[in-house]
């Protein structure tokens, strides 16, 4: 795996006495710089949640607050207009929430079984198989849309939350696997053989020997299709109602929407509202989330 | 190898025994042949029918494909995403080989600034799009704050004018990304041969040679993984275009993205759509295929 490890150092110099050494100064500088370029969006966002929008428009987007407010949040949550109602964002919110948890559980459960599968229980064509499913993970969804709202449709699904669990669930599957597909190649297939020997069944052997040690492959796998499910706009833009949209459809109606004055500081509120729970993650689990990111393109 | 020696006596519990991980695969298999190739197939044959608002099946040949190239707007979709895809690969692969050479230097706090640089993955490019939309927006974002500031003639208008707004869309995609390619780079340094490098500095080389001689050219894998990454997001690219321009001013910033949406969904011209569907999924089969290959091939 390519886990950033730490103190590898490549640089072979030798470790100097913490004398002053204006490279150094000029090194540090550069980081902080880039430091700032990367929070800024972040910081704009935040401060400009927190003043009234008399303070936006009169250019003050950079300036702290003169009057700090939670008003644009209240706002953004249950009573700004979005689409043609003003219900704030937290049905959709929900709708996210009701959305994602499904999706991840089922695509992680499958991917882990597929995964013990393909590296386990090998067969002809198995390595066939795994390729056309990682093709899938990287076609353009675009291909896939007209059938689809199709189908949801004959299925009873279109416009609805189950409909878009089954879409992402549909197309989840093939990161998934990959995932737990990579993490149990390393596993050692003795113990699994020495098990079946014993006695031991299918499903048996998965619950007992490989489940007690996937936890950090599957924090990985649900991280990442948490973060990719929560962000996700093209199918929930294609297959939700109003009623049904998630967040992120929802932030992008809100912002977009042009009846009346445009409230920069509810536009804010609301995005970092449909940030948090994936911001959330990545700093309590960034370790894994990078793991996931680099599993998903670097040789896992 | 799987019990299929043991299984000469062919009772039903056996042979149910035996076929229990296909049928455990069996789910996903059926879904990637439905979901992922059968919809394939379905939308690469509506691209030679005469579909308009509903799929419908008389048989066109290429026409759909030789309007598609005569349509000024596929046109602007296409030299937009050359520009942008060709700014977006180059300055994320420049950016984030130069943020992982400076992280490289035994820096105190790097996980802490590596967590800086990276969160922005973390977040909806609808996020994104909103946050950027407001600061580069010349009415209350980075002009009407530096002409606060009391410098009265900075113009900073990109995100308006019809030439210049791909580019904010560069800024918005980068500021995004250029992270992950950190980490990417990151971890191929981490992985490379200290004693050669040591060998090297005993030599001579100062530290310019050093990275330019020696430690680019292996990071070779890298930046193979970063340029497939990058461009097939690149080639996906729709959540941000919607987010901060809409694909305007006008046209201006059109992908092949937006584009098939428009036309399939808005604009009733289904096999057109398809058409543009098929051309993205082609574009991105020449990149990812024979990554994907060469990526399982290593493996055996």
């Amino acid at each position: 795996m390519t886990a950033i490890s730490e103190n590898t150092a490549a640089a072979a110099e030798p470790r100097r006495a913490s004398a002053f050494n204006p490279a150094r100064v000029v090194l540090y500088a550069l980081l902080a710089l880039f430091c700032i370029y990367y929070l800024l969006p972040l910081y704009v966002m935040v401060v400009n949640s927190l003043k009234p929008l008399s303070e936006i428009t009169a250019g003050g987007m950079m300036a702290l607050p003169g009057d700090w407010t939670i008003a644009p949040w209240q706002s953004a949550w249950s009573s700004a207009q979005v689409g043609v109602e003003a219900t704030g964002l937290r049905p959709y919110f929900v709708n996210s929430i009701l959305m994602v948890v499904p999706a991840v559980a089922l695509s992680t459960i499958l991917g882990a079984l597929n995964g013990y599968v393909l590296t386990k229980w090998p067969f002809r064509g198995a390595s066939i198989l795994f390729g056309l499913l990682l093709f899938g993970c990287f076609i353009p969804f675009q291909m896939v849309l007209i059938p689809m709202a199709r189908m949801l449709g004959l299925m009873g699904l279109a416009g609805s939350v189950p409909g878009l669990i089954f879409v992402h669930l549909v197309y989840g599957i093939g990161f998934s696997t990959l995932y737990f597909r990579n993490y149990y190649a390393a596993f050692p297939t003795e113990l699994v053989r020495a098990a079946q020997i014993d006695g031991a069944g299918f499903f048996t052997i998965f619950w007992r020997i490989l489940l007690p040690s996937s936890g950090p492959i599957a924090v990985v796998c649900i991280i990442w299709q948490f973060t990719n499910i929560w962000n996700d706009f093209l199918f929930g833009a294609s297959f939700s109602d109003f009623d049904s949209q998630p967040m992120t459809v929802a932030l992008n109606n809100l912002v977009q929407s042009s009846t009346g004055v445009k409230e920069y500081n509810v536009h804010f509120a609301g995005a970092i509202m449909a940030a948090l729970p994936t911001l959330l993650v990545y700093i309590v689990a960034g370790r894994f989330f990078v793991r996931g990111l680099m599993a998903g393109s670097v040789k896992g | 190898m799987p019990s299929s020696a043991t299984a000469t006596r062919p009772g039903l519990a056996d042979r149910l025994r035996d076929a229990l991980p296909k049928l455990v695969l069996s789910p996903t298999v059926a879904i990637v042949a439905i979901f992922v190739y059968g919809f394939i197939a379905f939308t690469l044959y509506l691209s030679f029918t005469d579909s308009r608002i509903l799929p419908t099946f008389g048989w066109v040949g290429w026409q759909n494909y030789e309007n598609l190239f005569r349509i000024r707007a596929w046109d602007t979709a296409v030299n937009n995403l050359i520009v942008f895809g060709v700014l977006y690969i180059v300055v994320c692969c420049a950016l984030g080989l130069l943020l992982a050479i400076l992280l490289d230097q035994r820096i105190r706090a790097e996980g802490f600034i590596r967590t800086i640089y990276l969160y922005p993955m973390a977040l909806s490019f609808i996020v994104t799009g909103v946050a950027w939309k407001w600061f580069l927006d010349p009415g209350i974002g980075l002009e009407a704050v530096v002409r606060g500031w009391g410098f009265e003639s900075f113009t900073f208008g990109w995100i308006k004018d019809s030439d210049m707004a791909i580019y904010t869309i560069v800024i918005a995609a980068v500021w995004q990304t250029s992270g992950f390619v950190m980490a990417m780079f990151l971890a191929g340094l981490r992985g490379i041969d200290s004693e050669m490098m040591k060998a090297a500095q005993i030599d001579g080389a100062s530290t310019f040679a050093l990275y330019r001689r020696i430690v680019i050219p292996q990071l070779r894998p890298a930046f193979m993984s970063a340029f497939v990454v990058l461009a097939h997001m690149a080639i996906k690219s729709y959540d941000l275009v919607i987010a901060l321009t809409g694909g305007g001013p006008g046209t201006a910033t059109e992908l092949p993205a937006t584009f098939m949406y428009s036309y399939t969904f808005t604009r009733n011209q289904m096999g057109i759509g398809a058409a543009s569907a098929v051309i993205m999924l082609m574009t991105i089969a020449a990149i990812i295929v024979p990554y994907l290959w060469s990526e399982l091939r290593e493996k055996k």
